[in-house]
């Protein structure tokens, strides 16, 4: 049986211990509440995006854009992989890790390379210990995510890919679905596929339009743009699903913590119920002996 | 007197929105004005200062490119950056118009001269927005 001192010792940083996990997991909720706002925020400007492009793809049909083009030998497959920079928040890594290396796996069975674009720490690391090459990571950066992040590694996708450097790019992230579901998530990133047009009754036909310069040029300036886009809303999706994922990930600690108090807690009373029985039968025995 | 509704939206929030009488847009193609229930209009920006008329107060405001839709009397700006006069932060424009003019004046071999021109008619039109107050 442990001594009474050990179990002592043990509850106390047991405690210590909790009181990390509660903070940690307070931390994380008020980022959330940030990183949520921010969806909040950026969801008009993504979805007027999506309308217009619709709009516009729609409106110029067989249009052969360099990225809506598949190439015709497909060799070289750039996968974006963003994950956090810290861990302590579940499977939730582990889980976008998996899914990029499932899809790199595909793309090395039909016969392409795979390089990895890593946006945050994680996924460098683990990519860093596979047999898949590391491009361009961007580590230190899920803390303070915003669209100058977004438009370096779309810039930089969309430059390869129209260089012929690249045949096919994929987004991988997590996805932000509610507090308790973030699974991870796949999106084609390039060639792209525009978003089909929403019919709208209410906006009336859409012949009336005004293009300024022409429909083509308009859509050469918006289809890079539109890519840094798709890349930012996967970006801020991370950064809130990390959040959540670490969340649910502390709460369960702290609840683990608690079990595991009142356990040694338990402990510590019979361990010194029992030393004070053996004291008490120490002192019976002694005063029997000495009537005796 | 008629107004139509103005929206400036930008990846981090809606910088405005609000009733205008008239907005000046900066096309890539020159400036034009819209007026209220003017006719279905997709453009693209280019950097620049975009004035609009709330109340008869002439107001300007800076963007960094992008494109407006105008439809059913809505005039939508999206942009990836849009500064008030009084947001923009002076020292950081003139800072970065410096360190441009810096590296065209060089000429170094690897230098992006899109990049920089970008750079220094950004900083250049915020100077001039910020100044014009």
């Amino acid at each position: 049986m442990p001594s009474l001192k050990d179990v002592k010792m043990k509850i106390v940083g047991v405690g210590k211990t909790k009181q990390i996990t509660k903070a940690m997991g307070m931390v994380a909720s008020a980022k959330l509440r940030g990183a949520q706002s921010r969806i909040e925020r950026f969801r008009p400007y993504a979805s007027k995006y999506r309308e217009v492009i619709g709009a516009l793809a729609a409106k110029v049909d067989g249009v052969s854009h360099p990225l809506l083009t598949e190439h015709e030998e497909k060799k070289h497959c750039c996968i974006v992989l963003v994950t956090s920079d810290r861990g302590l928040c579940g499977g939730f890594n582990a889980a976008i890790i998996a899914e990029g290396l499932r899809l790199a796996g595909e793309a090395r069975q039909q016969g392409m390379d795979v390089t990895f674009l890593c946006v945050g720490r994680k996924g460098r690391d683990a990519i860093r210990k596979s047999s898949y090459a590391l491009g361009t990571t961007y580590g230190d950066s899920m803390g303070s995510v915003d669209f100058a992040l977004a438009s370096a590694v779309a810039t930089e996708v969309i430059h390869k890919y129209e260089d012929m450097e690249l045949d096919e790019v994929w987004l991988v992230y997590g996805e932000f679905v509610s507090m308790a579901k973030q699974p991870p998530a796949s999106l084609r990133l390039l060639p792209l596929k525009a978003p089909a047009a929403e019919s709208d009754p209410d906006s009336g036909p859409m012949c009336e339009y005004v293009y300024e310069p022409s429909e083509a040029k308009l859509l050469e300036d918006l289809l890079p743009r539109y890519v840094k886009v798709q890349v930012y809303s996967g970006l801020l999706d991370t950064a809130a699903s990390e959040h959540a994922a670490r969340m649910a990930a502390m709460d369960n600690a702290t609840r683990n913590c608690d079990e595991l108090i009142n356990s040694l807690t338990l402990l510590y009373n019979k361990t010194r119920q029992a030393s004070i029985t053996s004291e008490l039968i120490d002192i019976v025995g002694g005063a029997e002996a000495l009537k005796g | 007197m008629a107004t139509l509704r103005l929206e400036v939206v930008t990846p981090d929030k809606t910088v405005i929105n609000t009733d205008a009488e008239m907005v000046i847009c900066p096309g890539v193609e020159g400036e034009f004005g819209v007026l209220p229930h003017h006719v279905s209009l997709l453009s693209a920006l280019k950097i620049g200062s975009l004035r609009y008329r709330v109340e008869g107060q002439d107001k300007e405001i800076f963007i960094s490119g992008g494109f407006v839709d105008v439809n059913n009397n809505i005039c939508s700006v999206l942009a990836e950056s849009a500064e008030h006069a009084h947001d923009i932060d002076t020292a950081r424009a003139m800072a970065a118009k410096e360190r441009a003019e810096e590296r065209l004046a060089r000429r170094e071999e690897d230098l992006d001269e899109v990049r920089a021109l970008i750079a220094l008619q950004k900083a250049t039109m915020r100077l001039q927005i910020a100044g014009g107050l």
